[in-house]
């Protein structure tokens, strides 16, 4: 008898993600039961498909990006682990984590973590850098049809301007940490859980 | 060795005999005979009673057991497991640029901000975490654990106290309840089938009406019994008068056998799955009926799909249209007694027939709701919108605009369009803003 979803996931595999990621007890069980309502095929694993299936997450501009950050090189398949691993980007960071001395691994929620997240939506073909191109890919999403092709040209070419510092016109991520060095990212990209 | 096995025959043929027979008397006596005449022995709300005190005994040893192991107990929260702020797209990019630069915006700074996308971003994985429409196609959650399989997705530290309780309800439920309900369903329609038959042999009169009606509800009754429904009514002050008719689509099959009986006895509105598609003559037909001061009140459910009743779902406008009075009403079942939620693409009528006589009862309660009209100048979507929100507030339901049909639909991109374009705005403004400057 017992219960359908802890026979999947053991006492041990909790505490190595919690171990891996910082997500308490209870929002990993939590975590698991929305996976669990996700994987429509029920096989432990969700696919493109299963993300695409969220209507709010399919009207938002960037989605597809979104989407892709959970899914590693090549793979079409995620599984519990690499879906907490994404998600654990967006962990509060607390106060007795900004102190840790810097010989450990870093955090998977840490300030240049989260940044990491958001430079590899624009970064589409993983070399670190942004080109102009994949800028203009980015802001095409987020603009739709309302912008024609010239003024988001510009604004793509303002935005490299500004960053660009060794004049290679891309964008690299040294590059990018400076631009938003005074931006709230530890706010802004973070989800606080209720319980 | 024959010999030994012959009275041995005859005593099990005469204990089937005899028990059979004490069971189908007490069957009449106590559920059948009760449905003709309407009365009721309370036996189901004695019945609800103990239920509820089984799983509060259940709930305090899985607790009991979880405190001994040093364990956290599971709890679903139907309200969400994140805090989402309600801000709006403008709102928030304006604050992460505001964060992340020295000089000061005003109005005039209109540009484009790589971190921009951070708005997106949260908000994308936000909807990954918890989202809104999803969670209202598979059934609810229950706070503790109702003794069903069925139902136990995360309930741990059951002891063996409990899986003995297990057993017995699984006993209980299979053996006694079961079979029960399948013959009263059984004789239930079977006497609505043949008695409606009879009727619908009467010419039109006031006769036939009022054997109509009474046939009707005797049969209703014993199929209520059948599924050991406990329905409370309230403010039935509000009831339209006459009770009501359905709406509804042709069935084949055992479905179409009882349609094709009930409407020999009483009038009802059936559409062929093709007719539905063509609106005009759905509207004229409701229009007409509703004018006819005659006819009888019609039952229409708006939403279009089953969902779970954690929520109500966006009403389709078409019976908004008509300009009838609407009496709304508001139905909310308890789940710990049964998921009464069909998910019509996980399993069929029947199966989901089997699972609703194999679970403990079935129980709710219904709210008549004072009557709604469509004001001076309010277009059905908006008349629709509110009725929703009427029934939302008193079922304790959440009030939702998505539509029901995103159960199996893919959402319309005009809702990403619309973001697109508010996003728009605030990086180059609109015509005016550039004439301006």
């Amino acid at each position: 008898m017992g219960s359908r979803a802890s026979t999947l996931l053991r006492e041990e595999e909790i505490e190595e993600i919690k171990k891996e990621t910082g997500f308490s007890h209870s929002q990993i069980t939590r975590l698991y039961s929305r996976f669990t309502s996700l994987d429509k095929g029920e096989n432990g694993t969700l696919s493109r498909e299963d993300f695409q299936r969220i209507p709010e997450l399919a009207i938002n501009p960037l989605g597809d990006r979104i989407i892709n950050a959970f899914f590693p090189e090549g793979e079409d398949q995620v599984n519990f682990r690499g879906f907490m691993r994404t998600l654990a980007h967006f962990r509060p960071i607390e106060d007795n984590e900004k102190n840790k001395d810097p010989s450990g691994t870093e955090p998977l929620n840490s300030r240049n973590n989260k940044l990491l997240f958001a430079f590899r939506l624009y970064d589409l073909d993983r070399d670190d850098k942004i080109s102009r191109d994949e800028l203009l890919q980015v802001l095409r999403m987020m603009v739709g049809v309302n912008i024609s092709d010239e003024q988001l040209g510009s604004i793509a070419d303002r935005t490299i301007q500004e960053a660009d510092q060794n004049g290679d016109n891309s964008i690299s991520f040294s590059e990018f940490i400076k631009v938003l060095e005074k931006v709230d990212v530890e706010q802004k990209m973070s989800i606080r859980f209720l319980h | 060795m024959g010999w030994f096995l012959l009275p041995f025959d005859n005593l099990l043929c005469m204990l089937l005999g005899i028990s059979f027979t004490v069971w189908f008397t007490l069957l009449l006596v106590f559920i059948i005979v009760p449905a003709i005449f309407g009365v009721s022995f309370g036996i189901r709300r004695l019945y609800m009673k103990t239920l509820l005190k089984v799983f509060e005994w259940a709930t305090l040893r899985i607790e009991r057991g979880a405190k001994e192991k040093n364990h956290l107990i599971y709890k679903p929260y139907s309200n969400g497991i994140i805090a989402k702020e309600p801000t709006s797209l403008e709102e928030e990019i304006k604050e992460i640029r505001r964060s992340g630069s020295s000089r000061d915006l005003g109005a005039t700074s209109q540009e484009f901000e790589m971190s921009d996308i951070f708005y997106f971003c949260r908000r994308g994985v936000e909807s990954i975490m918890d989202d809104e429409v999803t969670k209202r196609f598979s059934a609810e959650e229950l706070e503790s654990w109702n003794l069903l399989t069925r139902s136990n997705y995360n309930f741990q530290h059951i002891s063996l106290r409990l899986t003995v309780l297990w057993g017995l309800g699984v006993l209980v439920r299979y053996g006694f309840l079961l079979p029960l309900r399948v013959t009263l369903a059984f004789t239930g329609v079977s006497l609505l089938v043949i008695l409606a038959s009879i009727v619908g042999l009467l010419p039109n009169g006031r006769m036939k009406n009022f054997l109509s009606e009474k046939v009707h509800l005797m049969c209703y009754r014993i199929c209520v019994r059948a599924l050991t429904a406990i329905i409370t009514y309230h403010d039935s002050e509000n009831k339209p008068k006459n009770g009501g008719i359905c709406v509804g689509q042709i069935h084949g099959g055992l479905m179409g056998v009882i349609q094709r009986a009930m409407v020999k006895a009483c009038p009802h509105i059936w559409f062929e799955r093709s007719e539905v598609k063509d609106r005009h003559l759905v509207a004229k037909r409701l229009s007409d009926h509703v004018e006819d001061k005659t006819k009888l009140p019609i039952l229409i459910f708006p939403e279009g799909t089953c969902i779970n009743n954690t929520s109500v779902m966006m009403f389709k406008k078409g019976s908004f249209e008509i300009g009838a009075t609407v009496y709304p009403v508001a139905i909310k079942y308890d789940p710990r007694f049964a998921d009464a939620f069909w998910n019509s693409s996980k399993f069929g009528m029947v199966n989901y027939l089997l699972r609703m006589m194999s679970s403990w009862a079935v129980v709710c309660s219904v709210w008549y709701l004072p009557p709604m009209s469509r004001e001076e100048g309010e277009d059905a979507v908006h008349f629709a919108n509110r009725v929703k929100a009427a029934i939302a507030r008193q079922g304790g339901l959440v009030d939702l605009l998505w539509d029901g049909g995103l159960k199996r639909a893919k959402v319309k991109d005009t809702f990403k369009e619309e973001q697109q374009k508010l996003y728009s705005k605030m990086l180059v403004g609109t015509q005016e803003d550039r004439s301006r400057s």
